[in-house]
């Protein structure tokens, strides 16, 4: 057993120890070994030219990171914070992204940046924000979510070897949650980077969820079984692309669907989905698609955040409102 | 008050001395003819765009020394990260005017292989090669490679956050960098004094950066105090700056209009500091080079000027899908259906 931010740092390990291009860089990313640990002991064991200790400057972790992936490295960079991450918008959307198309392909720049999102530890502002709809809205970026110990092992491991720039959001409240991970890439629990994972079967409701919500959304589902209720969970994991075929499938068996995410429903990634699974599965569905997620307000204080952030409840009463439609 | 470094002043007097000892007549032909042909083409350029050929040109003209002396005096292996506006550089790299012309037809976003010619494609967002420039010469640096990275901005970039980030990450780091900044005294409207209070030699040099400043005009200046920056750079003593002060003759682009904020006497005053004219004085009063020199090198320039006429109107638009290729390293199903519902479409129309 791992909990999430260990399961990433063997993730980093396996990376740094297989491929000598690998870089990981960032702010207090070596000595310290990252705020939340997720580096711990690596510049130790990897040395400060490859475990890099950076400025104090978000385009330039990633400006540089482009530089160096054009000269054959592997940067993975991390950003403290998804508040954080805004100032190197520029470098990711306009540069990292487009590098690929704009050289026809003369140039590519596989650089992982990891993002640790949304909210639920209490923070301060700018420090518990759920910003992937501005990346998965960027064509040229993967962009993915690791819910758990396993994935979040395998979908780095993946994301680092991949020769597109990944996007890689961690959840920050699960880092210190437990689960297995699996030894061999061959295990059939690890899936593609681009798949979707139906994590509890059920037949009435499907949840779609990622990151954060994806164990709200497995306590809605048990809950739910006390009352008859039966409820699939897939979890996106690839939010750009995203895996249609395993949504569409599940939703065209349960016929109705629940969209739960922490960043504001307002323009969010669950409006992408419901239009899918509304093009895809018309005809199947019984209720429309229901979205469950943070109000269209910036990221409220610390003691109001419960209020905001999607929890079982409210989780629950959309699955009431598409099973009584 | 920083002294501007000089070699050949306006009337075409070459300042002999210690700095002025590599310089002969082969090198100044050399540079002569590279400067010539830089702006012939540029000129070409700009009357394909006024024939509508080309969808907008960003003139070079004026600053055709900055370019020339300075990526004259790397190496070939030596990166490049432009900016936008350094054709002449580019054509020194060996890059053809049909791969120069191409994003400004609007048949593609870039016309060259970066690889080939260690010059990587022109990046539109102000200063945002400055920090790949710093990744690049990193990771040069971790490989052990004996290569520096130069990167080319102009004034008004350097007021871009990524420009300090740079500016600071190369010296933290002790990155082969050399910063070469072209001064042109305008970005679009703006001018000097709105862009910066201190004088932008002082800021790189608080940065911790070895800087100099140079008469952008003087191309045998330029190439001097390149070759003494790479030098340095490659020595292993950290990252270098130049700024050299020029002039941007036209307008920012062929959609501008600069009489709407420069005065003629200004533009005037410039001209007589023409990089091209003082060489061609030196060469001239050394007699360096022959009259058949000049009648050999404008015929080349006339030869140029059709070859960048003909290479222009051969760029035809590509086949609309091509959109869909290079987005991601393998397009996956949702882009393959996007592209694939596009082609049945298109297709759908009768001639």
């Amino acid at each position: 057993m791992f909990t999430l931010s260990e399961a990433i740092n063997r993730g980093l390990r396996a990376g740094l120890e297989t491929d000598p291009k690998v870089m990981v860089m960032g702010e207090d990313v070596g000595r310290l070994g990252g705020v939340f640990r997720v580096t711990d002991g690596l510049q130790k064991d990897f040395g400060a030219d490859r475990v890099v200790d950076t400025p104090l400057a978000e385009a330039g972790i990633v400006g540089t990171a482009i530089g160096l992936a054009m000269r054959g490295y592997r940067p993975v960079c991390e950003i403290q914070f998804d508040g954080f991450v805004y100032p190197a918008f520029n470098q990711i959307t306009s540069q990292l992204a487009k590098l690929r198309a704009r050289s026809r392909g003369r140039v590519t720049a596989p650089v992982v940046i990891r993002v640790p999102f949304s909210g639920g530890i209490g923070a301060v502002e700018h420090h518990s924000e759920s910003n992937e709809a501005y990346f998965t809205h960027t064509a040229g970026l993967r962009v993915v979510s690791a819910a758990t110990p396993q994935d979040g092992h395998w979908l780095l491991r993946q994301a680092i070897a991949c020769d597109d720039p990944v996007i890689f959001f961690e959840p920050k409240c699960r880092y210190w949650s437990k689960g297995d991970v699996t030894e061999s890439p061959d295990d059939p629990l690890v899936l593609p980077l681009d798949a979707a994972r139906t994590v509890r079967r059920g037949d009435d409701v499907t949840l779609l969820t990622w990151g954060s919500m994806v164990e709200t959304c497995l306590r809605a589902a048990t809950a739910a079984q006390a009352e008859g209720h039966s409820l699939e969970v897939v979890d996106l994991r690839s939010l750009s692309p995203i895996d249609t075929d395993t949504l569409v499938a599940s939703v065209r068996r349960t016929g109705r669907a629940v969209v739960v995410h922490e960043a504001p429903t307002f323009g969010g990634l669950g409006g992408e989905v419901a239009a899918a699974l509304g093009e895809h599965c018309f005809t199947s569905l019984e209720a429309p698609v229901m979205r469950v997620g943070g109000f269209n307000v910036p990221y409220p204080a610390a003691h109001l955040e419960e209020h905001y952030r999607p929890d079982l409840d409210r989780v629950l009463d959309a699955v009431d409102r598409v099973l009584h439609y | 008050m920083v002294e501007i470094f000089q070699l050949l002043g306006p009337d075409g007097d070459l300042r002999d001395g210690p700095s002025a000892s590599a310089i002969d007549a082969e090198l100044c032909r050399a540079l002569f003819r590279d400067m010539v042909l830089a702006r012939r083409f540029d000129d070409e350029a700009y009357y394909l765009q006024r024939q509508g050929e080309l969808g907008l040109w960003l003139q070079s003209r004026g600053q055709e020394a900055a370019q020339v002396g300075s990526i004259r005096a790397l190496r070939d292996t030596d990166w490049v990260f432009p900016s936008y506006r350094d054709h002449a550089a580019a054509l020194c790299r060996g890059i053809e005017p049909a791969e120069l012309l191409a994003q400004w037809r609007g048949v593609s976003q870039s016309g060259w292989d970066p690889a080939r010619y260690r010059f990587h494609i022109y990046t539109l967002v102000l200063a945002a090669q400055l920090p790949h420039a710093v990744g690049y010469a990193i990771g040069a640096q971790h490989d052990g490679a004996d290569e520096l990275v130069m990167t080319y901005f102009g004034e008004g970039s350097s007021s871009e956050g990524e420009a300090n980030e740079a500016f600071n990450w190369a010296a933290t780091m002790a990155a082969p960098v050399l910063f070469f900044c072209q001064n042109n005294q305008w970005a679009i409207s703006t001018p000097t004094q709105a862009q910066f209070g201190a004088p932008l030699h002082q800021r790189a040099a608080g940065f911790g950066l070895s800087t100099q400043v140079v008469d952008g005009n003087d191309v045998l200046a330029v190439h001097v105090a390149t070759s003494r920056a790479a030098e340095a750079v490659r020595c292993g003593e950290g990252p270098a700056f130049i700024e050299a002060l020029t002039y941007r003759i036209a307008g920012h682009s062929t959609s501008d209009d600069p009489t709407r904020y420069r005065s003629d006497a200004e533009l005037d005053h410039w001209q007589t500091l023409d990089p091209l004219d003082r060489l061609r004085r030196l060469l001239e009063a050394r007699g360096w080079a022959d009259d058949g020199f000049f009648t050999h090198l404008e015929a080349e320039a006339t030869a140029l000027a059709e070859r960048v006429r003909g290479a222009c109107r051969a760029l035809a638009a590509p086949e609309a899908a091509s959109m869909f290729d290079h987005v991601l390293a393998e397009p996956g199903p949702a882009l393959a259906a996007e592209r694939a519902a596009y082609v049945e479409y298109a297709g759908s129309f009768l001639d």
